[in-house]
């Protein structure tokens, strides 16, 4: 595998507001979407990112994209820090990177035809005259299998996969390296998600892209990332190989979360044995002190209500956050 | 044999819309068996969910049009039952379990008096007694401090807890059959481990039936004694659990199967898509529903819609080709 790295996220931190008052605002708290998470991603791998919904996963590929600006930390793409950047040199820097967003109904401006959706980016960075464009935009339909013809259709016309691989010939329109992939497969059928995943991964060995793929469905995540990320109520807890996560999960939490996800199989679905988490995951904007998954670990040592665990590789490529491997 | 607690036979239930007529649920015939569960999957749009409203006659007519040659529930005969009859099986016999909990509450009502209200209505309770059985309940769907919890709002439980709660209303009456209809597809996968061992428990416990509708083939794994597979609103395959899953015989299910990646890593390194998209219910092909999309479609099966047959013991396809020859059978 290639090793350079592409992403470099070190302890970043997103924090969103909570006011009072409608006319004086005053800040009473804040919702610590996410909190001090550090991780690189490497040229041409996929990094899986999983956790329960309202752990913080979206805001941390919207945060690593500057489409919220981080309340602290540092994102480095091709060791340019992209929290400094403002205005053309920022947008200059975003068309090597593009979001595939979760909800296809949601994304696509229903009043713009496809034709004008996919070539949006192009308009907006100026790239070729209009016949060029078009023509980029027929080239971008072949690519996510569908037919150039398209073109002057509206997204209401699509079903639910099509107008996901609309999104995906959108976020390619500008040739980005990087790809971050927001849940793209969670609104779609059973029998269509094979449909979308197979062509994410031949686009990425077409073009040699970069990925960082949010879902919750973790046998998804298996299936298509070279390393995984978990991540909850804001921290990313444990991060390694694909094959070293889902073979030999450390932290308590990511144990947990693999053995309730079913598998297709009676057999041995009754014969495993679940890790049964008690209660529901704490509010963001009230995380409780020291490790956060503390009320709900059923492996608790006196350390843990102190002080946050530290995030440390304790094995090549195998980092957790846990006060059982400091 | 085991006493069979609900059988139907060809339900039909169609839709009049201003485009034409939707046919979603196309002459389908099952059964439940006393203690026994059922699992129903398939996609979006299959007909899972209309077929149980239909059973329960619950869609509003019209514009929804249900016909069945029958529907046996025990003793009764559903689709001649009067209204008051079926209110009454409504909920003391035939509980429903719904997909979102938090539309399926009424917001501005506390969690009690919802909680109360079935048992005041069916089993006469007064207030007081009530009350106490609603804070029982809510005890035995594992509520930490139930008896405080009854005056809550139902925005006030998170989502693992007003599912915990609907469980507990459905239970109220110790109904002979409860039907969960994709009762954890809006939760978390660790409150969904929970949801599903509960429901385990409470069944074993009581010994009710259970119909349970997803589009999760993992969950009915672990969970259901037969399972039906639906596609465009016609039952495709039937067969106890581990026939379904270890030799699925109608091409939907195999291929289903095969596209979907597993947590154990012990898929393929590609997944296989099945191509195309479910047909549109308005106009149905006049052959195989599947047949646009099957990898063994023979000129047979663009021609005449197979009915269901059983290949095996209790296993049942409506499927022309064979598919571990791929010869017509």
């Amino acid at each position: 595998m290639n090793n350079d790295i592409l992403i470099q996220v070190k302890n970043l931190t997103k924090h969103f507001p909570i006011t009072r008052g409608a006319i004086i605002q005053r800040q009473v708290g804040a919702v610590q979407a996410v909190d001090k998470v550090t991780f690189t991603i490497r040229k041409g791998e996929t990094l899986g990112l999983v956790g329960e919904s309202g752990c913080g996963k979206t805001t941390t590929g919207r945060t690593i994209l500057q489409l919220y600006r981080p309340t602290a930390g540092e994102v480095f793409f091709r060791g340019i820090e992209l929290a400094k950047l403002k205005g053309k040199q920022l947008r200059r820097a975003r068309r090597n990177m593009q979001m595939v967003f979760q909800d296809p109904y949601a994304s696509l401006n229903p009043r713009m035809n496809i034709g004008n959706i996919i070539a949006e980016p192009l308009e907006v960075h100026k790239i070729g005259d209009r016949q060029e464009r078009r023509e980029r935009v027929q080239e971008l339909l072949r690519l996510v299998g569908l037919s150039p013809h398209f073109l002057t259709r509206y997204p209401h016309e699509f079903s639910g996969g099509q107008r996901q691989r609309v999104g995906i010939a959108r976020a390619l329109a500008l040739q980005p390296e990087f790809i971050v992939l927001d849940e793209p497969i969670s609104a779609l059928d059973v029998s269509i998600q094979a449909q979308v995943v197979n062509l994410l991964a031949q686009l990425q060995q077409t073009f040699g892209l970069t990925y960082l793929f949010i879902a919750h469905d973790l046998s998804m995540v298996r299936h298509i990332s070279d390393r995984t990320a978990v991540m909850y109520l804001g921290k990313i807890i444990e991060l390694a190989t694909r094959n070293e996560l889902y073979g030999h999960p450390l932290h308590p939490y990511t144990q947990a979360l693999l053995s309730a996800v079913p598998i297709p199989d009676p057999i041995r679905e009754r014969k495993r044995q679940r890790i049964i988490l008690e209660g529901d995951v704490p509010s963001p904007a009230n995380p409780p002190r020291g490790c956060r998954f503390r009320p709900r670990c059923p492996s608790i040592q006196d350390l843990c209500k102190q002080k946050d665990p530290e995030w440390r590789e304790v094995a090549a490529d195998h980092w957790v956050a846990c006060a059982l491997y400091n | 044999m085991a006493q069979r607690v609900l059988e139907v036979n060809n339900l039909v239930t169609c839709f009049k819309t201003n485009e034409g007529t939707v046919h979603a649920v196309n002459g389908i015939s099952f059964y439940v068996e006393e203690g026994e569960t059922l699992g129903i999957v398939g996609e979006s749009g299959c007909g899972k969910s209309v077929s149980m409203l239909s059973v329960l006659n619950l869609l509003p007519q019209p514009p929804a049009n249900v016909s069945a040659d029958s529907i046996r529930f025990q003793d009764t005969e559903l689709t001649k039952a009067s209204k008051g009859e079926m209110r009454n099986i409504r909920g003391s016999k035939i509980a429903m379990i719904f997909q979102d909990p938090l539309t399926s509450l009424n917001p501005v009502l506390t969690m009690g008096f919802q909680i109360m209200e079935p048992l005041r209505l069916h089993l006469g309770m007064s207030e007081e007694e009530a009350r106490n059985r609603a804070g029982e309940l809510l005890h035995l769907v594992g509520i930490p401090e139930p008896h405080d919890r009854l005056s809550d709002y139902p925005h006030q439980f998170s989502g693992g807890m007003r599912q915990r709660a609907m469980i507990a209303m459905a239970l109220t009456c110790n109904p002979p059959l409860v039907i969960a209809d994709e009762p954890t597809t809006a939760l978390d996968v660790t409150i969904q481990a929970q949801i599903v061992d509960l429901v385990k428990r409470l069944r074993d416990k009581f010994g009710m039936s259970l119909i349970w509708i997803t589009h999760d083939l993992g969950v009915v794994a672990g969970l259901a004694d037969r399972v039906n597979v639906m596609y465009a609103g016609f039952v495709v395959e039937t067969a106890p659990i581990n026939d379904v899953y270890m030799v699925p015989r109608h091409p939907y299910t195999a291929a289903l199967l095969r596209s979907l990646p597993r947590i154990d890593g012990s898929q393929e390194e590609q997944l296989e898509s099945i191509d195309g998209m479910p047909p549109e219910l308005l106009e149905l092909p006049p052959g195989c529903p599947f047949a646009p999309r099957c990898a063994f479609t023979k000129d047979i099966c663009r021609q005449q819609n197979p009915h269901l047959k059983e290949i095996n013991p209790e296993h049942w396809i409506a499927c022309w080709v064979d598919i571990t020859t791929g010869k017509v059978r």
